[in-house]
């Protein structure tokens, strides 16, 4: 079964690891890959909660539109839980 | 370039050799470049390393190099176990080889007939360096970065990579806490070599995407 989910649109500044041309887009989990410091706070010398990362799939449907090469090739990316939403 | 006229050539940014003309290092140390010697100076002073140690761990990183990569994939085309091992989990099965992957998390992704794998860092230049050394120049740019999200086919064009119609391209960013490596398909004709010698067949590129390995 497959999960969908979105990049949450926001746009906080920062050490942010989710890539500007993600946000907005759905995907669907690829895996789930453990908890991990998060960088937002790592990067500044903060104490660091964990938090959970996951591997999300996107089509490049759902990134470039009419645009893209080819509609089902994909793109996978690292986002991290609290920048996902429930689809 | 001919030789004949130095001085032309040196108005070209060129040395009289040819070569790229490159300033000498007249200047003071960044801010950066002061912190490194004075953090390293400290540690040593208190015992916390030996500058042999110092020596011995940059010597350790200029070492690595993609014949630690081609090692991983020469095993996993021989091994099929192996191979399970490592696109299950990239960072044990590359444990079980003795290579010192450091806090690297490995995904291991597999090129198929139907299925060819590319590796980026959109955000800036994440790479497996404990099985690639160094990324080249190219892999850290943002013509690199931004065309292989947006038309990799192209892209893969471009480096001599030509796909089956019927091939699904899957791009992977390194955005986060993740490496990856792709294993190549094992090049047809090469069913009668060894793991070493099919290590010497997995190119650099393969590893990234961008190439495929050698024919035998």
């Amino acid at each position: 079964m497959t999960e969908q989910v979105r990049v949450r649109s926001m746009a906080p500044p920062g050490h942010v690891r989710a890539p500007w041309y993600l946000r907005g887009k759905t995907g669907v989990i690829e895996r789930r890959l453990g908890e991990y410091p998060n960088p937002e706070q790592l990067a500044y010398g903060l104490q660091a909660e964990r938090k959970t990362l996951y591997r999300v799939r996107f089509t490049m449907r759902e990134l470039w539109g009419e645009r893209a090469e080819n509609q089902d090739d994909t793109l996978d990316a690292e986002i991290y839980h609290h920048w996902l939403e429930r689809k | 370039m001919s030789h004949d006229h130095p001085e032309q050539i040196h108005h070209m940014g060129l040395s009289s050799s040819g070569h790229p003309f490159r300033n000498d290092n007249d200047f003071p140390l960044t801010c950066w470049q002061s912190m490194e010697i004075a953090v390293r100076e400290l540690l040593i002073e208190k015992g916390v390393l030996t500058s042999d140690e110092i020596s011995r761990q940059i010597d350790a990183m200029d070492a690595r190099s993609p014949a630690n990569g081609a090692r991983v994939v020469a095993r996993a085309w021989v091994d099929e176990s192996f191979k399970t091992r490592l696109l299950a989990n990239g960072t044990d099965a590359c444990g079980e080889m003795e290579f010192d992957i450091g806090p690297l998390n490995l995904i291991a992704v597999e090129n198929t007939g139907d299925v060819h794998n590319l590796i980026v860092c959109t955000l800036c230049s994440c790479y497996p360096r404990n099985l690639l050394g160094f990324p080249p120049d190219w892999y850290k740019t943002r013509a690199y970065r931004s065309r292989a999200v947006v038309e990799p086919r192209k892209l893969l064009r471009e480096f001599g990579v030509e796909l089956p119609k019927n091939a699904t391209v899957r791009v992977h960013d390194s955005t986060a806490d993740m490496r990856y490596i792709v294993i190549p398909a094992r090049p047809v004709g090469s069913e009668l070599m060894t793991e070493q010698e099919l290590a010497r067949l997995v190119t650099r590129d393969s590893m990234i995407g961008t190439g495929l390995p050698l024919e035998p």
